[in-house]
């Protein structure tokens, strides 16, 4: 019996419809935006029966904010357009002179050094949350200015720049642990101290 | 002469379609990699407020979503216009947080399950006092990783 020769060739003219069909899904469904926001520990949940640790007045930095969007910092009325100053100020105010990077006045008034300075943010439950937002935007953007000027001094690029590098998943291995130590140094230099929880203070 | 007769009457040449294929193939390929698909639909009035200090969410595999904002037109009859949560694709109350947070941390892989960041996409008229309350809830299942998630801009554009 006489065999065929071979298979017989597949028509292939619809392959680029049948891509076509799979392309077009895929155009639909994509989402290629990556959310962005800001980071923030919450506080452990502590049992009620242990001790809060005691502050001093002087290292905490109190901001409330009213239902109307007011800010009330350190007792008193203040624009959210100032509180990145004033954060700022605070955080390396230096007041027992161990802080030899700070550039603050040295109130002994205020904090002591950046490692004690503790934020803490108050809000009422009528608050609007973008206000809130706006406040926790330039708490952060407080430290970040300070941590961006060290590492302008240190590195010469600014911290906020070495720390998405170092997250972003896509750098290579030996420029992370390269940026780790860097970006552990400078995070070390001002941290990141900002409670939401209630302190209690003395 | 008569080869130039004869490309004189015949019609521009086909041009070959033969790496059509090919070409619709890297595309494709190139949507199928960046796709992400849409789990859940949006109930809540969700607009985002600003920020500019504000850091990527990378590997979305290690997050876990939560939407609150008012109700959108069609569910406003049933569920008012209070700013509500919405836990996947259903309406929930605060005490129904800490128990989502934990059924979505079992589903997840073992390594991840001490990474997790909780994403907070609130509306931006929403009030503090739900948010409050959520992150109560959170601190209580010991997710404090926790990411407010904001469009990028300036943020005194929010008080507007």
């Amino acid at each position: 019996m006489p065999r065929r020769k071979g298979a017989p060739e597949v028509n292939a003219g619809s392959m680029a419809d049948i891509a076509f069909l799979l392309l077009i899904f895929f155009l639909v469904t994509t989402t290629i935006e990556t959310d962005a926001g800001l980071d923030r520990m919450l506080p452990p949940f502590e049992p009620p029966n242990e001790e809060p640790p005691v502050i001093k007045q002087k290292n905490i930095f109190t901001v409330n904010i009213n239902r109307n969007g007011q800010l009330l910092v350190e007792d008193q009325l203040m624009e959210i357009s100032d509180l990145r100053e004033a954060a700022t100020k605070f955080l390396e105010n230096g007041a027992d002179g161990t802080c030899t990077y700070c550039k603050g006045r040295k109130d002994p008034g205020s904090s002591d050094n950046p490692a004690k300075a503790i934020i803490s943010l108050k809000n009422d439950r009528e608050t609007k949350y973008s206000t809130y937002i706006t406040v926790q935007n330039e708490l952060v953007g407080a430290y970040n200015d300070l941590r961006n000027r060290e590492a302008q001094r240190l590195f010469g690029r600014d911290f906020t720049d070495m720390e998405a590098e170092y997250l972003n998943p896509e750098t290579p291995s030996n420029v992370r642990d390269d940026l780790k130590d860097k970006v552990k140094r400078i995070q070390d230099m001002f941290p990141q101290k900002l409670s939401e929880a209630e302190t209690t203070t003395n | 002469m008569a080869k130039f007769t004869k490309k004189k009457d015949g019609d521009l040449p086909a041009v070959s379609t033969a790496s059509l294929p090919d070409i619709v193939f890297m595309l494709l390929f190139f949507f199928m990699t960046v796709t992400t698909m849409k789990d859940s639909s949006l109930m809540v009035a969700n607009t985002l407020p600003n920020a500019s200090e504000i850091k990527k969410l990378e590997k979305k595999d290690r997050v876990i979503y939560i939407y609150v904002g008012t109700p959108t037109q069609e569910y406003q009859k049933v569920f008012g216009t209070e700013p509500k949560i919405q836990l996947n694709d259903k309406f929930a109350n605060v005490d129904e947080v800490g128990s989502f947070i934990l059924a979505e941390r079992a589903k997840k892989p073992q390594e991840l399950q001490n990474v997790l960041t909780t994403a907070l996409k609130v509306d931006k008229e929403a009030n503090m006092g739900l948010i409050t309350d959520i992150k109560q809830e959170l601190r209580k299942v010991n997710a404090l990783k926790v990411n407010y998630t904001t469009y990028e801009g300036d943020a005194f554009n929010n008080l507007q």
